[in-house]
């Protein structure tokens, strides 16, 4: 079964089939990669252009890698110095970027939803790299990857997602994600970073809840992902300070004691030792944030290799 | 001017403020009602109209709008605004202040009116802003803009931040009594908020408001409205939560008024994240032409305020006409500008509300005339003998589809295109003068007749 | 996958002593033409070359006492149709857990056609390192090749029409062994 949708925009629309097809192509692409020449020639003559709205190396780069190690060329358009600057308008960004030939567009935008609008402006397949606080689908894809890799399941497991739900992609891209796949899913931060309504999400069924204490929400679980804690947030009203952020919301040994002893930690990156994370934890036997880095072009290779289909004509034609 | 006698025959006539809903003829005469009464006969020489079957009622009044003239005439003009407003059955149209430069003194007072003389086909009544240039500081001054021919003042689109303000606009305003309007939303908690803050806003990662931002405000307002016996009208509400606390300000007395807009009736806030149904009227998750502000909220929201225009603790219906440019709309959902193009779907929706029961016909006449024109102490909205002949003739029933590509508005900005209706002006007459005729333009009237 | 066309006939070709006769032979043959099994690896293309490189294996076990590695090749990333499909294939996965570096490597697939897919295995196999040799094995070649590419090992050569199909069977996979041509109402395409 090939996958149901036609871009990567967020999780929400993938079944389980979905997502179970892009880890399982995960496997193969991994395996490409462990090769001593880690590439196919797959994508050989098209072009996926990259545009990021945002700075982000790490996603940029494995976005990259990922379209390189499967053949295709790679155009690179980020906001500095181009005509992003200049305010072009990103409907037009997009016609361009088609226009000179793209056969699938990456995009990273602060503004949630501009992944949305690129979908509805241009005729190839679009891969959302990042939104505003509203999805991050190839980060989730990857850390289902990592901890279905580690663990051998995702039905039944218990994660537990720390810092500043609001304001995170991640952690609502990972909702959808695996509460598809049946996991039980624990949200924890401080009260005014954790909004109610994220139990809601349709389908998921009672697999979501939230609890602010930390020290309670991570007895028993599988896995424990920690957020960055944006400085931002920090210099804002949201939070009063980096150290009682730490005090209470850190994952640190004497937590984790708490979780299952061969339970995982996880991180998204770019990491804040000492105030979401300590060291000793984000590099320690429990850690598999080094995998997810590595697990992410594998995942993300899966992805656009799926979302590659051949022509309309063939598309039409059979 | 000397136009001939015009006779309106069998249709039947609505006109609350006379307490009139019967089969009857109206005669108008030199731009005036000259009669209204069941078996007028026909004058010599007068036109007459066969409206058999239709119904009558005084030319709408909207309470406000934003005809974007001076400043934005790519969004909008004076002339095709009053042109699309007559389209949708209105006569009479206040505009709002945020124009460019803004309408804080008299020369863009008169500029509009002239505008207004040259070009509208409607009357069309400017507000001017309270604070100059809408900085939410210095007071305007309103003696001179009375004179010049406001009928009011409000900042909207932005929140009047300080209460110290508004205190002292309302007690300024009893002087020439006219109504502070104000865009009710507490600055701080909507500081970069795109939408209703909610399950919908959760989902999509946007960022949004509480319907408190609207409530905590409202609150403020009415009570300064109490304290200083200035009249105040509180624009579009959107929360259900906001019903009680107007209810409770004219229970004590205090000289409050407050509308509601079609979209706030009858949309929530799931539109934001797509609509599926029908298909003619899909709309894509973070649409932006699903973005207004203040935004739209739940199904709650909906049934008290609904409930509230019912029982007239609303006191009015205003469309909050507000044209954009295409450009202005397809953009990231936080970098579009709010606002839907209304003026052209807002009777038809209102009396979408009239088929579900929400409220009788007679009872959207009254908050769409002499309701609103009440709130700016407007001598419209009645077809009393000697009031100007501003007519509507309306078929309740008549099946349309909302095509926005037929708009006569510049702005195509709206959440209703490819729905069905249900009702809409067939012919708007202003001063003894049909200004719009269903069966003349067909092809120009925003939507394909018989779905 | 033969997408929308009918069978009218199907006429059974071998049988499942006929396979493991021909495989048999192949294997001897491997050894002869390699002068032993000790540089020797196997490689089954995906699907039904697998259970064949399996099998082979098995037997060269009997006379020569050492199997030969053998591993999985899918080519779903090198094909040269991709452009022309409505949605990619599903890829299976490759796992050739040893070193090919100066092996000699017989490649197994079920059916020899149009050559197509051993091109694109032979553009893989490349990226796993430098064989000595790759030598190709398979059960049945149909004819009607595309490229220049021909067969060490055949267990049978098998003169087909355009419009017919061989259907291979192997238990593994499909529950029992055996090969058989239907004939198709439209020409074949292979994809």
């Amino acid at each position: 079964m090939p996958l149901s949708q036609r871009n990567l925009l967020d999780l929400d629309e993938f079944g389980r089939d979905d997502i179970g097809l892009i880890l399982d192509t995960g496997v193969s692409m991994a395996e490409i990669l462990s090769r001593q020449i880690p590439r196919v020639p797959t994508l050989r003559g098209t072009t996926i252009a990259n545009l990021f709205y945002e700075a982000s190396t790490r996603t940029r780069v494995s976005f990259e890698l990922a379209a390189r190690s499967l053949g295709a060329d790679v155009v690179n358009v980020t906001a500095s110095g181009s005509s992003i600057e200049k305010g072009e308008s990103l409907v037009d960004t997009l016609r361009t970027v088609q226009a000179l030939g793209a056969d699938m567009v990456v995009i990273r935008h602060r503004d949630a939803g501009a992944p949305y609008l690129a979908a509805a402006t241009l005729d190839c397949p679009v891969i959302n790299a990042g939104d505003g606080w509203h999805a991050h689908p190839s980060q989730a894809l990857l850390d289902l990857y990592t901890v279905r890799t580690r663990l051998g399941r995702l039905e039944g497991i218990k994660l537990v997602i720390v810092g500043d739900i609001l304001h995170s992609r991640v952690a609502r891209s990972n909702i959808w994600g695996f509460a598809r796949m049946g996991a039980r899913i624990v949200l924890c931060g401080p009260p005014q970073l954790l909004p109610h309504e994220v139990t809601r999400f349709p389908g998921t069924d009672g697999l979501v809840t939230i609890e602010p204490n930390l020290d309670v929400a991570v007895e028993d679980a599988d896995v424990v992902m920690a957020l960055r804690i944006q400085q931002e947030r920090m210099e804002g009203a949201h939070l009063p300070d980096l150290r009682e952020y730490a005090r209470l919301y850190s994952i640190s040994e004497a937590r984790l004691a708490r979780a299952n002893p061969d339970a995982l930690v996880m991180h998204p990156g770019p990491m804040n030792q000492g105030v979401e994370i300590s060291a000793t934890i984000a590099y320690g036997n429990a850690s598999v944030i080094e995998e997810q880095v590595t697990n992410g072009v594998a995942v993300r290779m899966a992805g656009i290799y799926l979302l590659a289909g051949g022509s309309a004509e063939a598309a039409n034609g059979q | 001017m000397a136009s001939k006698d015009l006779l309106i025959k069998g249709a039947r006539v609505i006109d609350p403020a006379a307490n009139r809903d019967e089969i009857a003829d109206v005669l108008v005469r030199a731009g005036r009602i000259e009669a209204v009464d069941p078996g007028l006969g026909i004058p010599d020489g007068a036109a007459t109209i066969d409206a058999t079957g239709q119904v009558v009622a005084p030319g709408l009044v909207d309470p406000h709008c934003h005809l974007r003239q001076p400043g934005f005439e790519y969004k909008e003009t004076i002339g095709t605004g009053s042109r699309a407003a007559a389209a949708g059955g209105f006569t009479t149209i206040c505009s709002m202040a945020n124009t460019r430069p803004v309408a804080d003194d008299r020369g863009v007072i008169e500029t509009i009116l002239e505008f207004a003389e040259r070009e509208a086909v409607v009357r069309v009544l400017p507000l001017a802003s309270v604070t100059m240039g809408m900085q939410g500081r210095q007071l305007v001054q309103m003696g001179e803009l009375v004179d010049a021919g406001v009928i009011g003042f409000s900042d909207d689109g932005i929140p009047l931040p300080g209460a110290d303000t508004m205190r002292t606009a309302l007690e300024y305003a009893t002087r020439f009594d006219r109504p502070i309007a104000n865009h009710a939303e507490d600055p701080s908690l909507i500081a970069g908020a795109t939408m209703h803050e909610g399950l919908t806003s959760t989902r999509l990662g946007l960022p949004a408001a509480p319907r408190q931002a609207e409530e905590i405000m409202i609150s403020r307002d009415v009570l300064l409205s109490e304290l200083t016996g200035g009249r105040y009208h509180a624009l579009h509400l959107s929360s259900g939560g906001s019903v009680e606390l107007i209810q409770r300000a004219k229970e004590r007395g205090a000289p409050v008024t407050a509308e509601v807009t079609p979209h706030h009736l009858t949309l929530t806030d799931a539109i934001v994240g797509g609509r599926e149904e029908p298909a003619a009227a899909r709309l894509g998750p973070y649409d932006a032409n699903t973005k207004v502000n203040p935004p739209l909220r739940e199904p709650a929201d909906l049934d008290l305020l609904r409930a509230a225009l019912a029982s007239g603790v609303i006191d009015c219906v205003g469309t909050d006409h507000a044209p954009h440019a295409r450009h202005e709309k397809e953009v990231e959902f936080a970098r579009a500008d709010s606002g839907f193009s209304l003026f052209e779907t807002a009777f038809a929706t209102m009396l979408g509300l009239v088929h579900t029961g929400v409220l009788d016909l007679p009872a959207l006449i009254e908050r769409m005339t002499v309701a609103p024109a009440r709130v700016y102490n407007l001598p419209h909205g009645t077809l009393r003998p000697g009031a100007p002949a501003d007519i509507v003739i309306f078929d309740p029933e008549l099946e349309w589809v909302v095509d926005r590509e037929r708009f006569l508005s510049k702005g195509h900005n709206t959440p209703y295109h490819g729905l069905p209706m249900k009702g809409r002006a067939l012919r708007t007459i202003f001063g003894g003068e049909t200004v719009f005729d269903l069966a003349a333009t067909p092809a120009a009237t925003g939507g394909s007749v018989g779905a | 996958m033969l997408r929308g066309s009918v069978r009218l006939n199907r006429r059974q070709i071998m049988d499942a002593a006929d396979m493991r006769r021909a495989l048999t032979r192949i294997a001897h043959e491997i050894v002869e033409q390699n002068s032993g099994a000790e540089r020797l690896v196997l490689i089954g293309m995906h699907t039904r070359g697998v259970p064949l490189a399996r099998r082979v294996a098995a037997i060269i076990d009997e006379f020569e006492a050492t199997t030969p590695p053998v591993g999985e090749l899918d080519i779903t990333l090198y094909r040269d149709d991709l452009g022309m499909q409505a949605r990619p294939p599903a890829v299976s996965p490759t796992n050739i857990p040893f070193p090919i570096e100066a092996k000699n490597v017989v490649l197994f697939d079920d059916v020899l056609f149009t050559g197509r897919t051993v091109r694109a295995a032979l553009d893989a196999l490349i990226d796993f390192g430098r064989p000595r040799t790759i030598q190709l094995g398979v059960m049945i070649d149909r004819g009607h090749r595309e490229l220049p590419i021909r067969a060490d090992y055949v267990g049978k050569n098998l003169p087909t029409a355009r419009n017919e199909d061989v259907e291979l069977r192997v238990q593994e996979i499909d529950g029992a062994d055996s090969v058989a041509v239907a004939t198709l109402d439209r020409p074949y395409r292979e994809d």
